[in-house]
């Protein structure tokens, strides 16, 4: 009785997601005692579930970005490096041309990476993995280029306020991302649009004898990957005010990977879900930050990290749940 | 003109040529390891200046962070039969081989900024490095100065958890800590030299210390950890330089500024000046055959906002840090 419960309960879609995020923000409290505490502190929402939110803002809106690229079959490893081509663009105009101007610029970069990666792919046929590993690598450098290698510094301080300022208490970061996902939930979930990415995902030949521009979905899903994924770097370089193109957005495209297919989305494309992604990239964050707050020696952390992946993962696969099942029936 | 006039002209043109070339001006080799901090695009510009200062040509080739982009380096100027050859090495290990060929041709190597494993002790002149175990004890004999035997709870920024400079900073501050029973790290966690990480980990260490209130001083492996720690700080609103006494490790610029304004207390240089020591090195060694010792120290100079940081600030603005 209880295993086939519990396997109904976790094939449910989205709960396995859930529980585990609740059980790692409660393992959280357990190590953290003053975890849930929240306080305002000049006019702005401080405590470390605030932290979990506002530090996780990168890694969501890269999922956001990431989950539809991976619905469509694909994958974008550049978003890293994009991150760090936006953010030293926005650092270097800011103090001279104002925020308007960097913004655009940054976010026009963004879609020009994201065009880039969706003609490779779309319009060469490049597998999208080699395809963006094109742009992972020369990504670094021609945002090293930009900055000459230094981390630049602004003081304007409305893109300072996209980092570290707040709405009704609410970090910006946060704000940011609740827009951008109900806009992209809006997008896709509102048309066919998502249907469409979907199908693309699951069979881009049988899609495209269907009638779907196949072409055209898998270019947007990349573009939107990559003005995402700008918007990702602007928020990072706003945050210590300053952009370090060394180190920005590094190694982040596997975190927002790994949100994704925390999510439940199938890196063999098809179904997607944008919120599970966000709650992936929040059950990321909220262990990263349980890991800061616990106090263990910093060697444990990429171990730590890997254990709860591995079992939020293995509470999602249906093999597990059906093998709990079938030792259950077994004790009975 | 004979032939043989013609031989015995172009002879005399080559040696004059060759030989003003020969006895003043050294050709160096550097292989530095490419754009990974601030620092390191400091050292390369310190080089240069160095280097054009003492008349000596520097060829840089950026590895950017790959070893085997320095073996080709190495290899390439040993063809190019460079006087000597920089080496900053990315790893370690498995530098013997290409060192060895480097010694078969008789260049001498010296290696900057970082050891490599004591299996090739032979293979190198000599080793100009800062004492990063030394560093961290400056920064802890400053904390303990300072704090004149008053209790202080420390936390403390890692650097990257494995890298040699993070563990030796850890253990010389450790080292003074151990001496002065009224220090105490009470939390330490990884900020991987990184801005954006030191922010997130001091976060997170005012939230699990009371909200910084039991926090008396804050020590980083490196300065850009504290200016995003010094960010924390401020979002939370306490006062940095004031509430929390700040020590870290670098010297870089920003870190003077934010001394300049009372947000940060002490810093110990790691200078970008390895090029000069090791150029003097080899020229006393082509002049003279002096042998340098086998490791030459640079100093760990301390600075406080007693040091004019504007001023410092103004002179290290330009060095591409």
């Amino acid at each position: 009785m209880m295993p086939t419960m519990m396997q109904r309960l976790l094939q449910g879609r989205g709960l396995a997601q859930i529980v585990a995020l609740l059980v790692i923000l409660a393992i959280d409290r357990a190590v953290s005692p003053q975890f849930f505490d929240v306080r305002m502190q000049d006019g702005r929402l401080f405590g470390s579930l605030i932290d979990v939110l506002n530090r996780g803002a990168p890694v969501a809106l890269l999922a956001l970005g990431m989950v539809l690229v991976i619905a469509t079959r694909g994958i974008d490893l550049s978003v890293g490096a994009v991150m760090a081509i936006a953010g030293a663009i926005a650092a270097s105009l800011a103090d001279a041309y104002g925020l308007p101007l960097a913004l655009a610029a940054a976010l026009g970069a963004g879609l020009l990476c994201g065009l880039w990666n969706g003609f490779l792919v779309a319009v060469l046929g490049i597998q999208p993995i080699v395809a963006t590993l094109i742009l992972m690598v020369a990504g670094r450098g021609v945002a090293q280029l930009i900055t000459e290698g230094r981390i630049v510094t602004f003081t304007a301080s409305d893109l300072v306020w996209l980092g570290n300022g707040a709405v009704l208490g609410v970090p910006t970061p946060v704000v940011v991302v609740f827009g951008m996902l109900v806009v992209t939930g809006a997008v896709v979930r509102g048309s066919a649009l998502g249907l469409l990415i979907e199908a693309t995902g699951g069979n881009a030949r049988a899609s495209e004898l269907a009638g779907i521009g196949t072409r055209a979905m898998i270019l947007a899903v990349y573009v939107w990957c990559g003005l995402c994924a700008a918007l990702a770097g602007v928020i990072a370089a706003a945050d210590i005010m300053g952009a370090d193109a060394n180190n920005a957005g590094l190694w982040l495209e596997l975190d927002a990977i790994l949100a994704v297919v925390i999510g439940g989305t199938s890196l063999f494309g098809g179904r997607f879900s944008l919120v599970l992604a966000m709650v992936g990239a929040l059950i990321i964050q909220a262990m990263n930050t349980g890991i800061l707050l616990s106090g263990y020696p910093p060697e444990f952390n990429l171990l730590v990290k890997a254990a709860v992946v591995l079992i939020v993962l293995l509470l999602q696969s249906p093999r597990f749940a059906s093998a709990g099942a079938v030792l259950g029936r077994a004790r009975q | 003109m004979t032939s043989k006039a013609l031989l015995a002209a172009t002879a005399l043109v080559a040696i004059t040529l060759s030989l003003p070339a020969a006895a003043a001006e050294l050709t160096v080799g550097f292989s530095q390891i490419g754009s990974e901090s601030g620092w390191r695009a400091a050292e390369t510009s310190v080089s240069k200046s160095e280097a054009a200062k003492r008349k000596v040509t520097l060829k840089i080739a950026d590895a950017q962070q790959k070893q085997e982009n320095q073996i080709k380096a190495i290899r390439s100027f040993i063809a190019q039969g460079v006087d000597a050859i920089f080496l900053a090495p990315v790893v370690s290990s498995g530098w013997d081989a290409v060192l060895k060929e480097a010694k078969e041709a008789k260049i001498p190597v010296v290696l900057l900024d970082r050891d490599i494993d004591p299996s090739g002790k032979e293979l190198y002149l000599t080793a100009v490095t800062s004492d990063s175990v030394h560093e961290g004890a400056v920064a802890g004999e400053w904390l303990a100065k300072t704090v004149a035997g008053k209790a202080c709870n420390v936390v403390e920024l890692q650097g990257t958890v494995g890298a040699s400079v993070a563990t030796n900073r850890k253990k010389g501050f450790d080292s003074v800590v151990a001496k002065n029973a009224n220090l105490k790290v009470v939390r330490s966690q990884t900020g991987d030299f990184t801005r954006a990480k030191g922010k997130e980990v001091m976060e997170s260490f005012i939230k699990a210390e009371g909200g910084g209130k039991n926090i008396c001083a804050v020590y980083a492996h490196n300065d850009d950890m504290m200016v995003g720690a010094i960010q924390a700080m401020k979002e939370a609103g306490l006062k940095p330089g004031k509430d929390i006494l700040t020590v870290s490790i670098d010297a870089v610029p920003d870190i003077f500024k934010a001394i300049a304004a009372g947000e940060a207390n002490a810093t110990v240089e790691l200078t970008p000046n390895m090029a000069g020591p090791a150029l003097d090195a080899i020229m006393a060694y082509k002049a003279k055959g002096t042998v340098p010792p086998k490791w030459i120290q640079t100093e760990s100079k301390l600075y406080t906002a007693a040091d004019d940081p504007q001023k410092i600030y103004d002179s290290k603005k330009g060095l591409g840090y």
